[in-house]
């Protein structure tokens, strides 16, 4: 009962369980930080970036200035940005059975393990994630594709190197190890291996195992996944929210009693309030609009985008903005909206009970109808004659290095009318915006990360009460710009067991028992007895099979009649086959009822003698004793062997047997 | 343990589907149809047969409607709201959307158009539909502690499923209708092989394996297309959601392919509506028309517009859908009567109708019908039928038994004389029973179910590491003690039964006193023991002690002199109740005396 921990990053999680003989991969998380160490991907030349200086060491020596940039005092690999894999050296991911998703964020490397480790499982996903999981990638591949960037450097990340290169890249883990990303014949292939699962679906592994996606509450299919034998109940958490947004509530009933529970993917703004961010996000985006300014919304195509489109919706006319124009620009940004209004049975009550008139479930649709927001797949083709000033766009990527976005960086940074609102957490809003300095345009940082926070998570620990806590260290300590804040950290009894990057733990179990099938013609046979008030018993002589790791018990063939030209046979010959298992006796024998017994069978000169700890029957004519203690009985006899089974059969009428 | 089924409504008849299941004490009702042939009670099952006295709800534990048809939903409000069930009712997201449509839109009918009274209100279908509770596909559903079901696919119509009934390893699954072959906008149905003690099928195709479906709609665009050239006006009674759509996407690419121009008109109100909920529930749907549906929605039609009642009196040729299928009432029946004297139109009937219906009459040869008010129509049109309903046919079920591999079957909705040649070939082919009762009939089955119980991880590790034994065939005897305490069962070894109970094992041990004449000396005398039950017992481990004793296994041998006679020697065996066996044979062996010739 093993957890090999993949990746170090709490919310983009790759951990592999071994739980009886299977091996079972729990998300695949790509961690896309290390995308900020590279300089932006402009779609149009950008006369800024290429004049940027070549990086020159302390001592002068300029042999790295083809590969590093500086950019107001900070350096930049100037090449395709590469993505931080998970661990692939921890163990053989050839030896991985299944792979479980837990939501579309967190399978960005499912191509690289799938196409590259001699993967040969099954991975299980929801249909939402799948497809939104495929959008994601398909715009990722699509934004990186389509510049193609002349060089790929990689003479910086030579260990005798990196050590002389300033922070953040020195520091940088793994360099070596950074991929450029895969293509979408990978993507597809990888796709090909998954299958749709439905929520509270119940998964049969190997016989062994039962895995159950559910409901998360944090994104169209996002689920958390139960791991579970007969007796073991492993509960895995990944991205869920108890928020009311756009998806199905999470089930928390459903991962009661584990015995451990897996805790990943906290908010990661633990200190902002998401229904503050949205509010902070719609007053700037109307200021800079009345101000004829623009605003840029760095986003991923699906998700967060749904909720804002539907403040927006509720806003723009109280707001006044009804004139200006929403433009969503990705490849895939058709595909998304579509996408949204066909997974009914994936959304909240609220949204479901609209499908039932039959009325699409997000309002986007009216936005769309009316013409308030357009989308285009990229700022190519009709997007240049549409485009009006000022207006709000919003697009990928997040992390400002490749997409659309990088354009409207450099359109609109050098005005301070314009402004970016970063809703999305998972990059530093200053790293992302290093490259692009100095910069006009005002900045504003409004997270929303509707996943768990601390309180809600020692709410619901408190409530599900799983036996042990295993998460990120990360998580055991308050956030290192804030120590003071304890409160910022998973807080239970037994602690947390916590762990990082590239470590292998053993998780606390003790297993006593094991399902097993008894047959019904074995159990027509049993003949039970009340041992006490309440509690039966039955002996059980039974043939165990094992099948699939299911254990079924048949009644036992009965011993063939011997042919009869056996009987000729010396007794000699017929050696005990198999050494017979007889059960275990209990009880004592009365002394005085016993002797009655025997003088109805007929024996006539019973004499009992008392002694210290019992009786001694003797029969003297058969020369037989028979020693009565309380917890044993001796029967000491000639070789008369039917005399012998007479008086244990005798016996044994006094005693249960077990 | 049995479970035993009862039908009030279906059976050998195809007017409605209403079922009992009872099994392992749980009651289940699957479908509540009602009979679209009958205008008089007769229409609601007789739910008083469920139960004579006592509420409904205490007597069922969930109700499961399959698909939205008439058929399997319509006596839903009735039964809920007027006879009275509060419990649970489990239908898929689509069918809870749309089930209440079709039943406020038959209401209209009955109530509004035919002035019937004692039929359910609007309010009561709104009641009814609060007591739903909307399944996923594959989700396992738990009613109750023991009672869990389970939704798969079933093609048919809009989202149709086939439900999985389980409780401990029993089990039931109801196919409701299904379909196995994909068409033009669902899928085929699917099922894993989930072993069902009963497989619950329709059967309202039973003995026919019908030409492929390709055939059909060339056979169908050429009647439409030969009636519209000739000037002649198209009937197509349909229900508005299920074929409906399946023949609006055939016309509109044949008439694009074609180019066309004679209008097709689908009759309003519900069109729209229907078209809707198939671009909102787009992932029941086949693979193809998902896959698409970004590019292009396939339930957005060019061709096709919607109804206005005045252009049934428009000159020159067209192509009508209008509802309800089974001609029986409404528009379809309004448009029927007009056109129906004119032999250069045509009705095609693209479904099953039901016995007493129009459809019905027209379909069996009948030219004269009686209206209301005694009128006569003659009917000239041309009636054509195809079978367009997506229900599985006789090839469509045996694939479907094959892939859920029930120990019975059970078939219902059919007719008897198509179901008795189906069971039949049911019975050869998969040597299961099959059954077919009759309307209001029970049908018990008994099923073998095994007990699940909990072993302790200790004996069940003691016994599977006795092997690997070399003879894999050898069955391994496992011995344990089966404890029963309230509900729960465990099974531990013996000692640990002890242990639990607080009760001390009582020993039983015999010493058996065997005489043996050998000259020699005592520890000779022992040698010889030794050797020659070492020569026999070759499996048995056996040891000479150093202070002059046996063993073979746990059995103790030990030799003294007679104290009469010294030609005489006494071993004394001496085992345990548990070693029984082996120390009575080592005793008859020991009695016929040592081999002559021990070296």
């Amino acid at each position: 009962f093993f957890q090999y921990c993949l990746s170090g990053h709490p919310t983009l999680p790759c951990n592999v369980l071994k739980f009886k003989s299977t091996t079972i991969m729990l998300d695949c998380g790509l961690d896309m930080t290390s995308t900020l160490n590279f300089l932006p991907l402009p779609l149009v030349q950008s006369p800024r970036l290429s004049k940027l200086p070549g990086w020159v060491l302390k001592d002068g020596s300029t042999f790295l200035d083809k590969e590093l940039k500086e950019c107001s005092g900070h350096v930049f690999v100037d090449s395709v940005p590469e993505f931080c894999l998970p661990e692939t050296e921890l163990l053989d991911l050839s030896t991985v059975d299944v792979i479980l998703i837990s939501n579309y964020h967190c399978m960005m490397a499912l191509p690289y393990i799938t196409e590259y480790t001699g993967f040969t499982g099954t991975v299980y996903a929801t249909e939402p994630t799948v497809q939104i999981g495929r959008l994601l990638m398909e715009e990722l591949v699509n934004s990186i594709e389509r510049v193609p960037k002349a060089q790929s450097a990689s003479m910086w990340k030579n260990k005798e190197v990196q050590r002389l290169l300033p922070a953040p890249l020195k520091d940088a883990v793994e360099v070596s190890m950074w991929r450029k990303c895969y293509t979408m014949p990978e993507v597809n292939a990888a796709l090909s291996k998954i299958q749709l699962v439905g929520y509270s679906q119940k998964i049969e592994l190997f016989g062994a195992v039962q895995v159950t996606p559910l409901s998360s509450g944090y994104a169209l299919g996002s689920s958390n996944w139960i791991i579970q034998s007969h007796y073991e109940k492993v509960s895995y958490i990944s991205g869920s929210s108890l928020l009311t947004t756009h998806p199905q509530p999470m089930d928390q009933a459903s991962l009661k009693n584990s015995d451990v529970l897996i805790l990943t993917g906290l908010t990661q703004i633990p200190t902002a309030n998401p229904d503050g961010m949205v509010g902070e996000f719609c007053s700037n985006l109307a200021m800079t609009v009345r101000n004829g300014g623009n605003v840029l919304v760095p986003c991923y195509p699906s998700g967060v985008i749904y909720d804002l489109l539907e403040c927006l919706y509720q806003y723009i006319d109280s707001a006044g903005l009804s004139n200006v124009p929403f433009y969503f620009i990705s490849p895939v940004a058709n595909s998304s909206l579509e996408f949204s209004q066909i997974f009914a049975e994936w959304l909240c009550h609220n949204k479901q009970t609209k499908v039932y008139l039959p009325e699409p479930p997000f309002p986007h649709a009216e936005l769309i109808q009316t013409n308030k927001l357009k989308h285009y797949p990229s700022i190519h083709g009709d997007f240049s004659n549409d485009f009006k000033q000022p207006c709000v766009v919003f697009t990928g990527h997040p992390s400002l290095r490749f997409g659309d976005v990088v354009h409207f960086m450099e359109l609109w940074g050098k005005s301070s009318l314009n402004t970016v609102i970063f809703t999305e957490p998972d990059f530093s809003y200053l790293d992302a915006l290093a490259p692009y300095q100095p910069l006009a345009m005002k900045c504003v940082y409004c997270p929303i990360d509707t996943r768990l926070n601390f309180i809600q998570v020692s709410k619901l620990l408190k409530e599900v009460q799983p036996l042990h806590v295993v998460c990120p260290e990360q998580y055991t300590q308050p956030p290192p710009t804030q120590s003071h804040r304890t409160d910022l950290m998973v807080d239970c009894q037994p602690p947390a067991m916590s762990y990082r990057r590239a470590e292998v733990l053993t998780l606390p179990y003790k297993r006593r028992y094991e399902k097993i099938e008894i047959m019904p013609d074995l159990a027509d046979s049993l003949v039970p007895l009340e041992i006490k008030p309440g509690i039966s018993l039955a002996t059980v002589s039974a043939v165990l099979h094992t099948k699939d790791n299911k254990h079924v018990l048949q009644l036992p063939p009965k011993p063939p009649q011997p042919p009869a030209s056996k009987k000729r046979k010396r007794v000699s010959d017929d050696v005990p086959e198999c050494k017979s298992l007889k059960p275990l006796l209990s009880g004592s024998i009365p002394v005085e009822q016993f002797v009655q017994t025997l003088e109805k069978h007929g024996f006539s000169d019973v004499k009992v003698e008392d002694t210290a700890k019992g009786h001694i029957v003797l029969l003297q004519e058969a020369e037989t004793l028979i020693q009565l203690e309380e917890d044993s009985t001796h029967i000491i006899c000639d070789n008369d062997e039917p005399l012998r089974v007479k008086l244990r059969d005798l016996v044994l009428k006094f005693l249960q047997k077990f | 343990l049995l479970v035993f089924h009862w039908c009030p409504g279906a059976g050998q008849d195809v007017g409605r589907s209403c079922i009992l299941v009872s099994i392992a004490g749980k009651n289940v009702m699957l479908d509540c149809g009602m009979h679209m042939g009958y205008n008089d009670d007769r229409r609601f099952p007789d739910f008083s047969y469920i139960t004579q006295n006592g509420r409904l709800t205490d007597f069922l534990d969930c109700v499961i409607i399959s698909h939205f048809h008439l058929d399997h939903c319509g006596a839903l409000p009735y039964f809920s709201e007027m006879v009275g069930y509060d419990g649970p009712i489990y239908m898929t997201h689509p069918t809870k959307a749309i089930c209440p449509i079709l039943l406020e839109d038959y209401r209209k009918i009955t109530v509004d158009k035919k002035g019937e009274t004692n039929f359910f209100t609007s309010q009561m279908i709104k009641d009814c539909m609060k007591k739903v509770v909307a399944v996923h596909l594959h989700q396992t559903v738990q009613v109750d502690e023991e009672l869990e079901i389970k939704a798969y696919y079933a093609g048919h119509v809009l989202g149709a499923a086939m439900f999985q009934i389980k409780v401990g390893c029993e089990s039931v699954v109801y196919t409701g209708d299904y379909n196995m072959t994909p068409d033009r906008h669902l899928g085929a149905a699917w099922i894993d092989k989930c072993r069902p003690d009963l497989l619950i099928s329709e059967s309202t195709y039973a003995t026919t394996i019908r030409d492929s479906k390709r055939c059909r709609e060339r056979d169908f665009l050429k009647k439409v297309h030969e009636t519209v050239e000739r000037g002649g006006k198209v009937l197509i009674p349909v229900f508005a959601l299920g074929r409906a759509q399946e023949l609006c996407i055939l016309l509109e690419t044949f008439w694009e392919r074609m180019n066309l121009k004679a209008p097709i008109y689908f009759s309003t109100g519900l069109t729209e509506k229907a078209n809707h909920y198939y671009k909102l529930f787009i992932t029941w749907t086949n693979q193809k028309i998902r896959k698409t549906f970004v590019q292009r929605n396939m339930f957005e039609f060019k061709h096709i517009k919607a109804f206005d009642r005045a252009f049934a009196d428009n000159p020159g040729p067209m192509v009508v859908f209008a509802t309800p299928g089974m001609l029986h009432a409404g528009q379809s029946l309004q448009i029927f009567r007009k056109w129906a004297g004119n032999e250069k139109n045509m009705v095609i009937m693209p479904g099953y109708c039901v016995q007493g219906t129009v459809g019905h009459k027209i379909l069996s040869g009948q030219r004269k019908l009686e209206m209301e008010g005694r009128q006569i129509l003659e009917v000239k049109m041309q009636v054509e039928y195809m079978s367009f309903s997506a229900h599985a046919d006789a090839k469509g079920i045996m694939q479907l038994i094959r892939q859920a591999e029930p120990r019975n079957v059970l078939l219902v909705h059919g007719e008897a004389k198509k179901m008795e040649f189906l069971k039949q070939k049911i019975e050869q082919e998969f040597h299961v029973s099959c059954f077919m009762p009759a309307n209001g009939e029970t049908t018990t089955i008994l099923t073998n179910p095994c007990i699940p119980v909990d072993i302790s991880l200790g004996l069940l590790k003691r016994e599977t590491a006795i092997g690997p034994l070399p003879d894999a065939k050898k069955p391994k005897l496992m011995h344990g003690t089966l404890l029963m305490k309230d509900n729960s069962f465990r099974l531990v070894s013996p000692e640990q039964a002890l242990k639990e109970l607080g009760l001390a094992e009582h020993q039983l041990r015999f010493t058996c006193r065997v005489h043996i004449q050998d000259p020699r000396k005592e520890h000779e005398t022992v040698l010889r023991v030794y050797n020659h039950l070492k020569g026999v017992l070759k499996d048995y481990s056996v040891q000479h002690l150093p202070d002059g004793s046996i063993t073979v296994e746990s059995i103790l041998i030990q030799a003294t002199a007679h104290s009469e006679d010294q030609g005489t020697k006494v071993l004394l065996v001496s085992w345990t109740y548990q070693d029984e066996e082996l120390g009575s044979y080592l005793t008859s062996l020991l009695k016929k005396g040592l081999p002559q010739s021990t070296p």
